[in-house]
């Protein structure tokens, strides 16, 4: 039982040892970078679960990102100040489902409150990701992965053509989440280190009980389907049931990670719905080595955190196209699970399994 | 960016311009379809790098256009795009041994972003366009009344011409025959002395020899940029899957029907849903009946790997 | 008693008639055997019955209630399983866990419990693993437990793929030619082993090519030919049976 967690305990250490680096080195400014690095690194631990685990590939899981960015974007930044009159808005404010502050110009906004704005965002993309994996989950091979794709295309189109999500610019001015009295997921600068530890500690969370499902009963009937899905159904698995769920769960991940950041950001734009970011996840995820959690975590790090502070240059995309068709061509199995990867894990976590049960 | 001038009568007259408008589309979006499944036949891949032949096909046009006159830069640019498509499955495809479908669709998706990237590395984000083949961008013809530019005619002539020189190709010729005894039993073509592997390579050679030349007929029209060839993938695709996928007769009947379709969707909904309308209907099919309006279901599940 | 009733049960594959309007039943506590020669319809039926494919006509009710329009792992978990003609182990899974899969009827911890690690799945894994290493113990596999399923010898996988489907606990075992590709001790192993199946109380209905077999240890069998029923009887007069020897030796020089 302790045994499962020992890996996270050691990714913890790593957190924190980050930490402390940049802020003896004096560099603490890297941080912002490594604080979206955990929000994105959120969402790829998710599409882990489906891709490498229940063997499902989407490449339209910056869709579901978008919908959660913007859902919470859009209701925490449209003003109903012209309401306010209204009983309902009125019960609604006292509730504190909506919440006022003042506008730029020194006039009242507002707005839905961030944690119901958060709610409405996760309750939706269930709701999409429920209709559109339905029908989508029943394709494989090359249909699955056209249909996803089309389904992230639709998701960019629609930002970029209506006007009350900001078109081409995207929506500005979000304001921070209180998660908790005294969390608030902000780009603030001056909140810079608890946001760092707090964006790392929901990964952590999220982790968790990723790691936990996989050794679950669950866990073993998507390893199963995975491997054989005739067998899997013939064993009594519901298969098509699994596979949706899966899909689900790592929408609700990357909406998440999708509302997380755009707080974190103040804003969102439609670039962050583009299929190259959808091209781009399942770069990292395959890298890791497709049903490695740890892998594509440890590959979200370096590769976001690189990115996101522009060690590529103008040959970002370039960088995960390359990575995507090397590692198809030579390893893809995944670099981590190539090498040493699996066989520290087995050292660390799953020998002698016995101890498995409390 | 309709490639239509406005005549004067309203309605029917408008009803008409959406229908050679959808016909112009329609016929590129065949032959990217086409494209998509002559590679099919060939290998069970999808070549989600398609629509970059077409792109490269526009792109390389009007570079050597600056200094060639236009048949030789439309020649060039075919041959340049052949180059590159023999060189895609000799690097990427040809020493793989019974590749999944996913680490293809991977890797070939992979391609395409590299082609795009090394096109914006060149060419930079701007729009580029070739001269009209005949006549100017404002100058028409009248044809029973519909004004339609010359262009759209180059369109849909050298569409029918490429499809016809196809399937002249794939039926009269012995190496046409030999692709198409490939495709439908690679060991036994090879029993037979027919060297498969380069029957591949030959495939993505004339996939993108029909992608570039696509590319170049409608970039007077259309316009070319860096990032044009994905939504002509997707529309390739839909299509291909509208007929039946590797039925390249049926391709041709389901591109017309996806044109028309979008053109008339503008009708009713903002320019910018274009897009999302065709994908809509790709994604329609898929769910509905993946083998396409023309297939049967059977040929269907025999073909899916 | 009946356990599994196959009634007037049609399917057809463009213009081939795969399965024709055929009929028999399932004795609990039986082995029945279907046998044909190549191209006779014994996998299909065995995909109708387990849930793969559709009949276009007839049922097939099984412990009293249609079954013939629910989805494979409905059927199984009712209690009706099946192995696989070509091997379909898990890869990458160990012998235990690939046994342990087969606990999957028999157990209930979902997506949310098993994010959760929530205490009573640990009660539960425990008890899927106690009943899976009795199940190794059973087949005398247990030394394999932690090896992983695809690196065994041919016959122990098909031992494996036997264990996984009992881990379901079955009323009636459906075996697609479990003695193809074992040599003739692994056959007759697989033939005791098939045998103390029945024992435990778990009914049996079997495809296999492999004559000696069918004649060792069935109670009954079935013959089919071109997707229809020829014969239906047991061993000692199905082999004196004229039709079937015609069919057999006429159409197959078997």
């Amino acid at each position: 039982m302790a045994r499962r967690y020992s890996m996270v305990a050691a990714f913890a250490g790593l957190i924190v040892a980050i930490q402390l680096a940049t802020h003896f080195m004096d560099a603490s400014y890297h941080l912002t970078q490594l604080t979206m690095t955990a929000y994105y690194s959120l969402l790829i631990i998710g599409l882990c679960m489906l891709i490498g685990y229940a063997g499902q590939i989407s490449l339209g899981h910056a869709g579901f990102f978008a919908i959660g960015g913007y859902v919470s974007a859009f209701l925490t930044t449209h003003n109903l100040s012209s309401y306010k009159g209204g009983a309902f808005a009125s019960f609604l404010k006292k509730s504190g489902a909506l919440v006022g502050r003042p506008d730029i110009y020194g006039g009242e906004l507002l707005t839905v409150h961030p944690l119901l704005a958060c709610v409405a965002a996760i309750l939706l993309t269930v709701l999409i990701a429920y209709l559109i994996g339905g029908p989508v989950l029943k394709l494989k091979g090359h249909y699955l992965a056209m249909a996803t794709l089309g389904f992230g295309i639709i998701i960019y189109r629609i930002p970029l053509g209506t006007t009350f999500l900001g078109a081409a610019d995207g929506i500005s001015d979000v304001p921070g989440f209180p998660l908790a009295p005294g969390v608030v997921i902000s780009g603030a600068s001056s909140l810079r280190v608890p946001n760092y530890y707090l964006a790392w500690g929901l990964v952590i969370l999220g982790m968790a009980l990723l790691l936990n499902l996989v050794q679950s009963r669950v866990g073993r009937a998507l390893a199963a389907l995975h491997g054989a899905e005739d067998a899997a159904g013939a064993m009594g698995i519901p298969t098509a049931r699994y596979k949706l769920n899966t899909f689900v769960l790592s929408a609700v991940f990357a909406s998440l990670a999708g509302v997380f950041l755009t707080h974190y950001n103040g804003g969102i734009g439609p670039s962050e719905a583009s299929v190259m970011k959808s091209v781009r996840y399942v770069a990292i995820v395959a890298i890791g080595g497709m049903a490695n959690l740890w892998g594509a975590l440890l590959m979200s790090l370096v590769l976001n955190y690189l990115s996101l502070r522009g060690y590529f240059g103008t040959y970002d995309d370039t960088v995960f196209g390359a990575i995507l068709i090397l590692i198809m061509l030579f390893a893809p199995d995944g670099l981590l699970r190539r090498h040493l990867f699996t066989d520290l894990k087995r050292l660390v976590s799953r020998e002698p399994a016995d101890e498995e049960a409390p | 960016m309709l490639p239509i001038v406005w005549g004067k009568e309203p309605k029917l007259e408008f009803f008409f311009q959406y229908l050679v408008a959808g016909i112009t589309y329609g016929t590129i979006y065949a032959i990217v379809a086409i494209g998509f499944n002559i590679i099919y036949n060939a290998t069970g891949i999808i070549n989600f790098a398609q629509g970059e032949f077409v792109m490269l096909g526009g792109m390389t046009a009007v570079t050597l256009n600056q200094f060639l006159p236009l048949p030789l830069a439309i020649l060039g640019a075919v041959v340049i795009t052949m180059i590159v498509g023999a060189v895609i499955e000799i690097v990427f495809i040809r020493w793989l041994h019974k590749p999944s479908v996913l680490r293809m669709v991977i890797i070939t998706i992979g391609i395409s972003i590299l082609i795009r990237e090394t096109a914006l590395h060149i060419w930079g984000e701007s729009v580029r366009a070739l001269p009209y083949f005949t006549g100017s961008s404002t100058s028409s013809i009248n044809l029973g009344g519909v004004y339609i530019s010359s262009q759209i005619l180059w369109v849909v002539g050298v569409g029918a011409l490429a499809v016809a020189a196809l399937s002249g190709f794939f039926n009269l010729t012995m190496l046409g025959r030999q692709m198409r005894a490939c495709s439908a039993n690679r060991d036994a073509a090879r029993l037979c002395g027919i060297d498969a592997g380069n029957m591949v390579t030959l495939s993505f050679v004339l996939s993108a020899a029909i992608g570039a030349i696509g590319g170049a007929v409608v970039c007077p029209i259309t316009y070319v940029q860096y990032d044009s060839g994905t939504p002509l993938a997707i529309k390739g695709f839909t299509v291909a899957i509208l007929g039946g996928l590797g039925n390249s007769t049926a391709a041709v009947g389901a591109g017309m029907i996806l044109g028309i379709l979008e053109s008339f969707s503008i009708w009713v909904l903002p320019t910018a849903y274009k897009e999302a309308i065709s994908i809509a209907i790709l994604l329609l099919i898929l769910f509905v009946k993946p083998s396409g309006l023309f297939g049967s279901a059977e040929a269907a599940r025999l073909k899916e790997f | 008693m009946t356990l599994l009733s196959v009634r007037e049960v049609s399917k057809r594959f463009g213009g081939l008639q795969a399965i024709d309007d055929l009929s028999f039943d399932v004795a609990q506590g039986s082995i029945k055997a279907l046998i044909g020669p190549n191209g006779a319809g014994k996998t299909t039926l065995f995909n109708l019955i387990s849930g793969s494919l559709e009949p276009d006509r007839g049922e097939i009710v099984f412990g009293g209630a249609a079954v013939h329009d629910l989805s494979p792992d409905r059927i199984a978990s009712r209690g009706m399983v099946r192995t696989f003609q070509h091997i379909r182990l898990f890869p990458k899974m160990t012998v235990l866990e690939n046994i342990m899969v087969g606990r999957h009827v028999h157990s209930r911890a979902g997506f949310l419990a098993g994010m959760l690690n929530l205490p009573f799945t640990w009660k539960e894994e425990r008890r899927i693993r106690e009943k899976s290493l009795e199940i190794l113990d059973l087949l005398g596999i247990a030394e394999h437990a932690r090896t992983e399923a695809s690196s065994l010898a041919y016959g122990q996988q098909r031992v494996v793929e036997i264990g996984r489907a009992l881990a379901c606990e079955p009323k009636l075992l459906l075996l697609d030619e479990p003695a193809a590709g074992l040599n003739m001790r692994e056959t007759n192993d697989m033939g005791r082993l098939i045998e103390k199946i029945r024992d435990m109380g778990v009914t049996v209905l079997l495809v296999e090519h492999d004559m000696s077999l069918v004649m060792k240890i069935s109670d009954e069998i079935v013959v089919l030919s071109y997707g229809q029923k020829i014969a239906e009887d047991r061993p000692l007069s199905i082999q004196k049976n004229p039709e079937v020897i015609r069919v057999y030796l006429g159409d197959d020089g078997c």
